[in-house]
């Protein structure tokens, strides 16, 4: 497939790498911040191509894993409402709640569908003007797009049985929370691509500067994570802090405006708890007062469910960069994909899953 | 979460004053949402997420990050090792729009005037 088959060419990736190990004299750690990417090095062993002074942390960049306990539960409790069609992307079905996931609520008879596109779940909607559709809305700028149309689409069309959950998060409030946490140990950050395609790259110039801390915007191909880690690499030996764009392909500097502008005419900025790492401010999105009547946790009332998380898991500490998915005492043991104690192990995206599916016991 | 799959746009039309298009992904075709690249024509390549194009992919920038690929390690295979240069290495700290090399935020620095 195009754009695809030349971006994983092995030979040229032995190259790339022959690169970075040729430029690198220091030990460097470096971020990726979005769980793709880390399922793309883990899945082609990027990180063993590298010299051992390299050192990937795997960031905190997968919705499904950040969303909180909380709101996990508050979709449970929807879920399980006998007049509700609960719609959702299919990776959030066997994220743990405080007592189950909402697998076992479809197991229960509840009515959970699994959607590819927000507009899915407004078609159901308007088929099923007896029930309420609720849609699980979360996801990064990348995501959130799509989510705000289905509910510009159902206001629209006048549909009164529509609504979101919204639990949207942002990257560039999560990149600052981690350069400026006290434990940081994270010298040049790769930044999400596909979140830069929507939002540009912009934001990052004064955080680069700020923390003196390379951003390098990153694809998701293997050449493209290489090229994203030479570049990294480079700036961190010169002792450079800049804000470099390695996908040009997808991203441009102001990214996509009408997709800021639906953005900004839907969503207003909130402080938002992120899973294992806790609040982080205006780290998330939630409807405005004009898209207030959308607002699922407002119509079904569960604003008040509390939730305790595992005691076991370190999925939090996964998260921050702070140990590695192996280093977990549950990690295969208790905890697997099959019966995974935090999001985490769930999410194709997870560091915890990436590691467990693909052999990195030690 | 935020995976993205390069489609080629092979039809556009609208739909409930939405603007839709048939995407296909190396012979798989799908419905795809394309209200937010109102410049992508058919033929174009874009990059979809949940049923919707996030960004047109730039042909020219595609083959100019390949171009830099190959050419990667060929020239230092040629030139003696202590001629080491930056031969594809991108510039020391690009100039972003902004202006200031070490990634400045403001638009009208007045530095430059």
């Amino acid at each position: 497939m195009r754009y695809l088959a030349e971006f994983r060419d092995g030979e040229i990736a032995q190259r790339l790498a022959a690169e970075v190990r040729r430029i690198t004299t220091r030990p460097w750690a470096i971020m990726e911040v979005c769980g793709g990417q880390t399922h793309a090095i883990i899945r082609n062993g990027i990180d063993q191509l590298l010299p051992p002074e390299i050192e990937l942390i795997h960031g905190p960049g997968c919705p499904v894993c950040v969303t909180p306990l909380e709101v996990i539960d508050k979709a449970l409790a929807i879920a399980s409402r006998p007049d509700v069609i609960f719609c959702s992307f299919g990776d959030m079905l066997r994220v743990p709640g405080s007592h189950k996931d909402l697998f076992r609520v479809k197991g229960e008879g509840g009515d959970v569908r699994v959607v590819y596109s927000p507009l899915d779940a407004v078609t159901i909607a308007r088929d099923n003007p007896h029930k309420q559709v609720v849609f699980f809305g979360i996801g990064f700028e990348t995501t959130a797009p799509a989510n705000a149309m289905a509910v510009v689409v159902a206001k629209r069309q006048g549909l009164k049985n529509f609504s979101m959950l919204v639990s949207h998060v942002l990257v560039p409030p999560a990149i600052e929370a981690i350069m400026s946490s006290p434990t940081n140990r994270v010298q040049a950050f790769l930044a999400a691509g596909h979140v830069c395609s929507v939002m540009g790259y912009w934001q990052y110039p004064p955080l680069a500067e700020k923390y003196h801390t390379p951003i390098v915007v990153t694809g998701f191909e293997p050449l493209d994570i290489l090229e994203g880690i030479r570049r990294a690499v480079r700036q961190l030996e010169a002792g450079e802090a800049c804000v470099e764009n390695a996908y040009p392909r997808a991203v441009t500097f102001e990214g996509n405006r009408p997709a800021q502008r639906m953005l900004a005419e839907v969503f207003e900025l909130t402080d938002r708890a992120w899973r294992g790492i806790g609040v982080i401010p205006s780290s998330g999105w939630r409807l405005r007062d004009a898209y207030r009547d959308f607002d699922a946790e407002a119509r079904f009332d569960v604003a008040d469910i509390q939730a305790q998380e595992s005691a076991v898991c370190r999925s939090g500490e996964v998260l921050q960069g702070l140990i590695k998915p192996n280093q977990c005492p549950a990690f295969g043991k208790q905890c697997t994909p099959r019966t995974p104690l935090g999001a985490t192990m769930v999410s194709s995206e997870g560091a915890c899953a990436a590691y467990y599916n693909y052999g990195r016991f030690a | 979460m935020c995976l993205g799959i390069p489609g080629r746009v092979q039809e556009i039309y609208e739909a409930d004053g939405v603007r839709m298009g048939k995407v296909n992904f190396g012979g798989i075709v799908k419905e795809v949402c394309l209200d937010y690249v109102p410049e992508i024509a058919v033929g174009d390549y874009t990059i979809v997420h949940v049923g919707f194009a996030i960004t047109r992919i730039d042909e020219a920038s595609a083959q100019e990050t390949l171009r830099m690929f190959h050419d990667l390690g060929i020239l230092e295979e040629e030139l003696k090792p202590e001629d080491h240069i930056e031969s594809v290495a991108p510039p020391a700290c690009p100039v972003n729009p902004w202006g200031g090399a070490g990634g400045r935020a403001k638009s009208n620095n007045q530095d430059k005037k």
